[in-house]
């Protein structure tokens, strides 16, 4: 197995494959031991990471002796034969009888099969083409008929399906139920006419179908972003990391005349497998519109226009330099770790200013801090591997599915190895967690940390936290003391450079590595005269842009539409003296710009993320020819040149040198003790559970884990930030950890019926996987497969409100489709964030608030209450 | 001769199509809670497949898309599993079926012995092809296969009853009577119900015909007579060695 | 394989045992008060008072062979499945669709109480509380029947919670198919239980270890578990007595085809195909046995030259055949055997589950091929290419049902090669004129040479049965398509 699940001491056996001796663990497949001993089996049906079938009978080998000193009497499929202690396999190379019998299936899958090559995309890179040019014969002897289908056919906005190259391997048939759990995908009609097929108007929308593209053995499956695009032989293939979200899986990225064509999954068993999301594979596309920009903007008399770069960055350098220190920068959360760093350094040492944030979304102090202790001391981190291991896994403020996809593959293929049980704390029951047998824990928004702490979580369970804690006080407090408990945790932001940036430094509270405001060993790097005064967040970014304390801003990749208050951000740009924007496209807060300034798109320049496990990912540069002139380093640096005080680096790979030049501060173990910190709290932690710390594979030396060192305890809030009121507040809620720590604040007022007005309800969301993202434009099959668009009320809510019968309901002005699903937390409306057209934060909602849910008067059709489309739990 | 073309062009098959103009007000109560008991018979609900998409042909004449959809809901399993359920069984049907469904065996035995024949005489008196249903909705045909009644080959079934030693006359006579609309008793079964009868009956529901028809025909018996007169029976066999058991002596078994 | 070594018997012999078809000609034979008057559920009352192991051992030790086709000694299979684990199940394979089978249908119309109190006892002694039959949905009256059985028997106490006082409780769920040959196969049987499209499964695992819902399952044909009362009655001595060394008991022979009188016959697996010939009248009036099936159509042929080949399980091996479902169909000198085979193998391309490459792939290719040989159209090498086809499908699927489809048509090449190759020149319809195979064509003068002389002037016009000479051909295949033709101007 590519990636093999190798037990502390696995029962070897021996298997002799065309004379080559190999050692296996038992249970291992013919062919996979094949593989181990290098020998080639040509196969279609079989697939590592899919149960195997022994449908296509192409890897057929001939076993003298089983092992018991009895051979099979006719060739075996090697993919369905389990190897045995002693077994002696002759494939094709070695035994006629295996050549012959391989041969003829060869023949009987081609006498059916089209004659497409030339027209056939898979043509250069297809397994049967390779197989039939290197053992088809030169003369076919089938002069009959040929099965006949109509051409391709759309299974989604995306899949095309040609039923007469299908050698009806049901990769993509298994590859649905088995990996993704959609089971919209299945074999109909019966021998010769047997096919694949979805069910009539409901097209295979599962977020993984671009999987089956790549895993299918012909050209039967095809994708509407790749057809008839290029030819593999075209291509140049570039190893880089998906950008889609903070998962970190290997894509394998296809360009031709500078111009990417297709993203394929790459093969990192320790990551993705060889899995992605189709949001990873198909969307890349983003910055081909018009609103592309290779070419500085200036406001000259109110209006944005096209300048040279040396005007621009004169301008850019006056307006910042006439604002001092009084700067605030965003860097959005998508930045590499490289260009983080510069961002980080700039703001610090070139403008002189602590106020620099890379969270463009909803934030909390409570999260600032956490965030600083978990990056000051981030532990023993957990890993995909861990997630493999645990017994529970509990989600709270995260939905896999729809936030970092390949993770919920991992759990899924764990809940299906009947190992894992997965507890979710939400607001209702996504398809994905019902795809994870998910048990689910209904909760109103803000009660997610009371959920936590009443949780027993043992050794062996491992809490997965999403960056929408950060909207439920008290719920991050409750997260990172998990650890009491015995348990792991990890925090999952949905965009792919946060963890990277934090690490940067692009972070009000904390300096690179960790480093606290204010460092030496930063100083040392980075010069005298650095801002010590504490930096803003974003959000307090904005309020000082608005009340004139921040006279300039530098935003980059920031969509007001990302922010909890769009509005309160683009009064704050309007205000201010002057506003630089560095973007790739045209964005709103572009337009509000003095200056704006194009920087390279990601797949143009280098430099690498860390995902949510804190492993280093790599990204490689995949067009040479750059269609911009300078990456953002490279324009951060101009601009420092121009500001007389020098970056210190031009290129990613200086800033990853200098940035890993730093040391992370001491850890607290270790350090003299700290006034400042609290005691550490060894003895709540127990020893490391042995099932966890086995060695992953016995070749590889097994890796000295620590015990898992006392849980970092933070200073209550960054200094310079008013005393949070709920973090104040001391609660009892867990006597045991009372001496331990601060306390965890109480959750804000449960959304208890009373307090809600009439006809109101607290709005839960999230961000599902497809929704109105500008990362998503102009791939149009891409968002044909979001979940359909609907507001989401419990019975006993919908009728509380007097909404038994409405089909549709508008929530802060917003219209939805309303659908009544009962696993929805009482007194609780859930809503997509952001559906097309549907933005919650531009119409002023805010998770965790009341918000009024109002019947939308609907023509007086007969509407038969059985009808209104109601979901079971199993949504 | 083969009684049909060879087929090779498969335009319209694949997964049962939602755009006919089905019936699309849901089942009745009656048929939703019969496929609830039906899927209460199993240890897991998604055996009653089968029976319950039999039930919704009762109903609909053909697997209709209210009929897999309500599968679908009843068994806990997709849409796309269900199409591939019903898609594989030759006897879930596309298109409404004939109050009275024809099938003649063409299998090699009951062909060589005559099937062939009567299969074109009963094409040519309805005017239909196999796997088609006459305008009026009165018959629909079928080519069969072997139906374990080869010895009382040439064989048609008419809603799955036995009509056997067919020939191509008796398969005419049989037409006429059907569409006169005179009772007609299967040779080796019940008189002639229906069949959505037929179905409901393959569903799980009984019909109460059971104690209709012979016990068995004359070639089944054939063996058992010719031991008869010749006086052998099971204990006039010689047995050898101790023989263990209540039944050592002599009377019946 | 060797043949054993028996003597014929002498002529007075007692050559058949009625057993399972004693009561067939009883009036309402299918009743349980009928059955209960001829001795029915004394076999389960004697089983109930024995334990459960005993009675398996009856059952193992009298040596009943399956009789769906595969021949697996039925007691071994029962012991497989592990004692202690709970639940488990039995379910009885009735989807008789080998072509040339016709026991098991007649069986559950005539006595179902027989497989009914089989299906009781085979519980108990393996320790199963919850059984299926799974009947072929072509066979409404069958289930009619069965169902009604077992509302009797549960009426009777036979069935449900505690049966006779025992603290034995069994249900029995009698499950319609949906018209599915591959359903006979054991797996694919157990897939279409389960509301899945019936394709085997992998094996290992094996049914007995994970089977049903993937709980240990045993899988025996309706005439092996309607035997076992037989053998708790009689004793496996009186069964041990019957049949050859290895070949024990008495089953049901099913006779079809060109015989005066087709039907079932219920013999020792002792008895010769002549006799069993004889029995039924030899073949029809005027004509000679051409060739025959020993098992069904999934067994290779044989021609006269095995007239006296006892029909057991050792003697059809040793002859390259099997003894599959005992389904001998006999065809006399007016049959084609190309026409035969092409419509047998259009039968598995037909019935082929459409997993696995040879089977799908191979059967489209033979039926082309076939169909241009009766057609009179076959291109040089077509028999030769026929038979390459075959091989490299033989012995490569992923389950034995294209083995069948191969069977009958390397051994009909190998027995009539000649008329296979006449298939370059001439159709079949008119090499050996179709309606005279017809059961209702007229009775042919008696001839003495073999058919292949020159067509007889002298046979009457096949158009008296109102029809063409066989059936009309609108076949796309066969370009010139003779629709119609007479058998006037016929050359050969």
């Amino acid at each position: 197995m590519t990636e093999t699940a190798v037990k502390a001491n696995p029962e070897l056996v021996t298997v002799t494959v065309d004379g080559r001796a190999v050692e296996v663990p038992k249970g291992t497949p013919v062919i996979r031991a094949a593989e181990l001993a290098g020998v080639v089996i040509p196969r279609f049906c079989d697939h590592p990471l899919l149960e195997p079938i022994g449908a296509c009978r192409q890897c057929l080998v001939e076993i003298p002796d089983a092992g018991n000193g009895r051979g099979f009497p006719v060739p075996q499929a090697s993919c369905t034969t389990v190897a045995a202690q002693g077994m002696r396999v002759e494939t094709a190379a070695t035994s006629a009888k295996a050549k012959a019998a391989q041969e003829g299936v060869l023949e009987l899958l081609l006498i059916n099969h089209p004659l497409d090559c030339p027209i056939c995309d898979k043509g250069g890179e297809c397994p049967l083409q390779n197989q039939a040019m290197a053992q088809g014969r030169l003369q076919s002897r089938f002069d009959g008929v040929k099965r006949r289908f109509p051409k391709s056919q759309p299974l989604s906005a995306q899949l095309w399906l040609d039923r007469e190259r299908c050698v009806l391997c049901s990769r993509c048939v298994r590859f649905a139920d088995q990996i993704a759990g959609d089971d919209q995908l299945s074999l109909v009609e019966r021998g010769a006419r047997s096919q694949v097929a979805v069910q009539p108007g409901q097209p295979f929308t599962s977020y993984f179908a671009g999987n089956t593209v790549q895993i299918c053995p012909v050209g039967a499956l095809t994708s509407q972003s790749y057809r008839f695009a290029a030819r593999p032989f075209d291509l140049v293939s570039t190893v880089t990391t998906c950008e889609g979200c903070a998962a970190g899986c290997q894509l394998r990225v296809d360009h031709r005349h500078y111009q990417v064509k297709r993203r394929l999954a790459g093969d990192l068993p320790a990551v993705n497998q060889e899995w992605n999301c189709d949001r990873g594979r198909f969307g890349f596309v983003s910055e081909r519109g018009p609103d592309r920009l290779t070419v500085p903007l200036l406001r000259r008399d109110g209006q944005l226009v096209e300048a040279s770069w040396t005007e621009a960055l004169a301008a850019a350098a006056a307006g910042l330099s006439r604002a001092g220190a009084a700067v605030g920068v965003l860097t959005g959360g998508r930045l590499t770790r490289e260009t983080a760093y510069a961002h980080a350094r700039f703001a610090r040492a070139v403008l002189g200013s602590n106020d620099i944030d890379f969270r463009a979304r909803a934030l909390s102090a409570e999260e600032t801090g956490f965030l600083a202790a978990w990056q000051t001391d981030p532990g023993q981190p957990v890993t995909y591997a861990d997630l493999d291991q645990a017994e529970q896994v509990v989600l709270v403020g995260l939905e896999p599915e729809d936030e970092a996809p390949i993770v919920f593959l991992r759990l899924r293929r764990a809940v299906r190895q009947h190992r894992l049980q997965v507890t979710t704390i939400a607001a209702r029951r996504s398809p994905g967690s019902a795809k994870l047998d998910a048990r689910l824990i209904a909760t109103a928004p803000g009660q997610e940390a009371a959920q936590l702490a009443a949780l027993d979580l043992g050794a062996g369970s491992i809490v997965l936290g999403g960056e929408r804690l950060a909207q439920s006080p008290g719920a991050l407090t409750a997260l990172a003391a998990v650890v009491r408990k015995g348990g792991r945790w990890a925090w999952l932001p949905r965009r792919p450079g946060e963890v990277g940036a934090l690490e940067a430094g692009a972070f009000p509270a904390l300096w690179p590595q960790g480093q606290p405001v204010g460092s030496e060993a930063v100083a040392r790097v980075w010069g005298s005269g650095l801002p010590t005064a504490p930096g803003r967040d974003s959000l307090a970014q904005v309020a000082a842009l608005a009340d004139g304390s921040l006279r300039a801003a530098v935003w980059s990749g920031v969509e007001l539409a990302d922010l909890p208050d769009p509005a309160a951000a683009r009064a704050g740009l309007e205000r201010a003296d002057f506003v630089l924007s560095l973007e790739r496209r045209l964005s709103e807060a572009a337009q509000l710009a003095d200056v704006v300034l194009p920087v390279a798109p990601l797949e143009e320049t280098s430099g690498s993320f860390r995902n949510w496990e804190r492993r280093l990912s790599p990204v490689a540069q995949v067009i040479g020819r750059p269609g911009t002139p300078m990456t953002e380093i490279r324009v951060l640096a101009a601009l420092a040149d121009a500001l007389g005080v020098p970056l210190g680096f031009r290129t990613p790979d200086e800033a990853a040198a200098e940035l890993d030049q730093i040391e992370p501060p001491a850890r607290p173990a270790e350090a003299a003790p700290d006034a400042a910190a609290t005691t550490p709290v060894a003895a709540v932690v127990p020893a490391p559970d042995p099932a966890l710390t086995t060695p992953v594979a016995a070749a590889v030396p097994a890796p000295a884990r620590a015990a898992v060192p006392a849980p970092a305890v933070w200073t209550v809030g960054p200094a310079n930030a008013a005393p949070d009121p709920v973090l104040a507040t001391p609660v009892v809620a867990d006597p045991a950890a009372e001496a331990a720590g601060p306390a965890i604040p109480a959750p804000a007022a449960p959304a208890d019926p009373a307090a809600l007005g009439p006809g109101e309800a607290v709005l839960a969301t999230w961000r599902e996987l497809l929704d109105d993202a500008r990362l998503l434009d102009h791939e149009p099959a891409l968002r044909a497969s979001a979940r359909p668009v609907a507001a989401r009320l419990n019975p006993a809510t919908a009728a509380a409100l007097g909404l038994d019968d409405a089909r549709r309901v508008t929530l802060g002005g917003l219209e939805f489709d309303l659908v009544i699903d009962p696993t929805v937390a009482d007194n609780v409306v859930w809503a997509p964030s952001r559906a097309p057209g549907l933005n919650l934060a531009v119409a002023g909602l805010t998770p965790g608030r009341a918000v009024a849910v109002t019947p939308v008067a609907v023509a007086p059709a007969a509407v038969d209450p059985a009808e209104r489309p109601s979901e079971e739990a199993q949504a | 001769m083969s009684a049909q073309p060879f087929e090779h062009d498969f335009k319209d098959t694949g997964p049962i199509a939602a755009d006919r103009p089905d019936v699309d007000q849901p089942f009745d109560q009656t048929t939703r809670d019969e496929m609830e008991q039906l899927a209460a018979r199993y240890p897991d609900r998604r055996s009653a497949l089968g029976p319950i998409l039999h039930l919704v042909q009762s109903v609909d004449g053909y697997v209709s898309a209210r009929g897999l959809a309500a599968a679908a809901a009843v068994t806990g399993i997709s849409p796309a599993q269900v199409q591939g359920f019903a898609t594989f069984y030759t006897m879930y049907r596309r298109h409404p079926a004939g109050q009275h469904h024809i099938g003649v065996c063409t299998t090699a035995l009951c062909a060589v012995l005559g099937g062939d024949a009567v299969l074109e005489r009963v094409r040519s008196r309805l005017g239909i092809a196999p796997d088609q249903t006459t305008p009026d909705g009165r018959f629909s045909l079928e080519r069969v296969e072997c139906n374990a009644a080869c010895d009382y080959a040439p064989v048609v079934m008419v809603d799955w009853e036995f009509m056997d030693n067919m020939t191509p006359e008796k398969a005419e006579q049989l037409i006429d009577q059907l569409a006169a609309g005179e009772p007609v008793q299967a040779s080796r079964g019940a008189t002639l119900a229906g069949w959505r009868q037929a179905e409901r009956v393959l569903a799980g529901f009984d019909d109460g015909l059971a104690d209709e028809g012979p016990s068995a025909g004359e070639p089944s018996r054939r063996g058992t007579e010719i031991a008869a007169s010749r006086g052998w029976t099971a204990d006039t066999w010689p047995t050898v060695g101790p023989t263990v058991g209540p039944a050592a002596g002599k009377d019946r078994p | 394989m060797t043949a054993p070594t028996i003597t014929a018997p002498p002529a007075d012999e007692q050559l058949l045992v009625p057993v399972l078809t004693a009561d067939w000609g009883q009036p309402e034979s299918w009743k349980l008060a009928q059955y209960e008057a001829r001795g029915g559920y004394r076999g389960l009352r004697a089983a109930l008072v024995r334990p459960p192991a005993e009675v398996m051992a009856e059952v193992k030790d009298s040596q009943l062979r399956g009789r769906g086709g595969a021949g697996f000694p039925t007691g071994l299979k029962w012991s497989f499945v592990p004692g202690d684990l709970s639940p488990k199940y039995l379910v009885v394979n009735g989807d008789e669709s080998e072509p040339g089978t016709c026991k098991d249908v007649p069986l559950l119309m005539a006595s179902p109480h027989t497989l009914v109190e089989g299906i009781i006892i085979a519980s108990y002694a393996i320790g199963v509380n919850q059984a299926f039959v799974y009947v072929r949905g072509e066979a409404l009256h069958p289930i009619r029947r069965l169902r009604a059985a077992v509302a009797e028997a549960r009426a009777a106490g036979y069935l449900g919670t505690d049966v006779l006082g025992s603290g034995f409780s069994l249900d029995i769920v009698v499950h319609a198919g949906a018209g599915a040959y591959i359903c006979g196969e054991e797996t694919a049987l157990l897939n279409s239980l389960e509301g899945r499209r019936g394709q085997p499964r992998l094996r290992p695992p094996f049914p007995a270890v994970a089977g049903l819902y993937a709980k240990p399952t045993v899988i025996n044909n309706v005439e092996s578990i309607a035997t076992v009362p037989a053998i708790i009655n009689h004793g496996k001595d009186w069964f041990l007595s019957m049949g050859t060394e290895r070949s024990r008991g008495m089953t049901i022979y099913s006779l079809s085809g060109h015989v005066r009188h087709p039907g079932q016959y219920e013999a020792p697996l002792t008895i010769t195909f002549r006799q069993l010939l004889d029995l039924a009248g030899g073949v029809r009036q005027g004509h000679k046995l051409k060739f025959f099936t020993p098992g069904g159509s999934s067994t290779p042929i044989l021609t006269e030259d095995n007239l006296d080949i006892v029909l057991d399980y050792e003697s059809l091996a040793a002859a390259g055949t099997m003894l599959g479902t005992k389904a001998l169909q006999v065809f006399d000198d007016t049959t084609s055997v190309v026409r035969t085979t092409l419509r047998w193998v259009e039968f598995y391309q037909h019935e082929s589950c459409g997993k696995c490459t040879p089977c799908r792939e191979g059967t489209w290719w033979l039926v082309q091929l076939l169909r241009r040989l009766e057609a009179g159209q076959g291109h040089p090498g077509d028999v030769d290419l026929l038979l390459s086809v075959a091989q490299s499908i033989n012995g490569q699927s992923f389950c034995p049902l294209a083995a069948g489809a191969v069977a009958c048509v390397t051994s009909a090449v190998k027995h009539f090669r000649e008329e296979f190759e006449a298939g370059y020149h001439t159709p079949a319809w008119e090499y050996l004129p179709y309606a005279a195979s017809a059961a209702f064509a007229e009775p042919a003068p008696d001839r003495s040479q073999p058919a292949r002389s020159a067509p007889d002037p002298a046979a009457p016009d096949q158009a008296g049965a109102g029809q063409g000479d066989g059936a009309g051909r609108s076949d796309e295949a066969s370009q010139t398509d003779p629709a119609g033709r007479t058998d006037e101007g016929v050359t050969l």
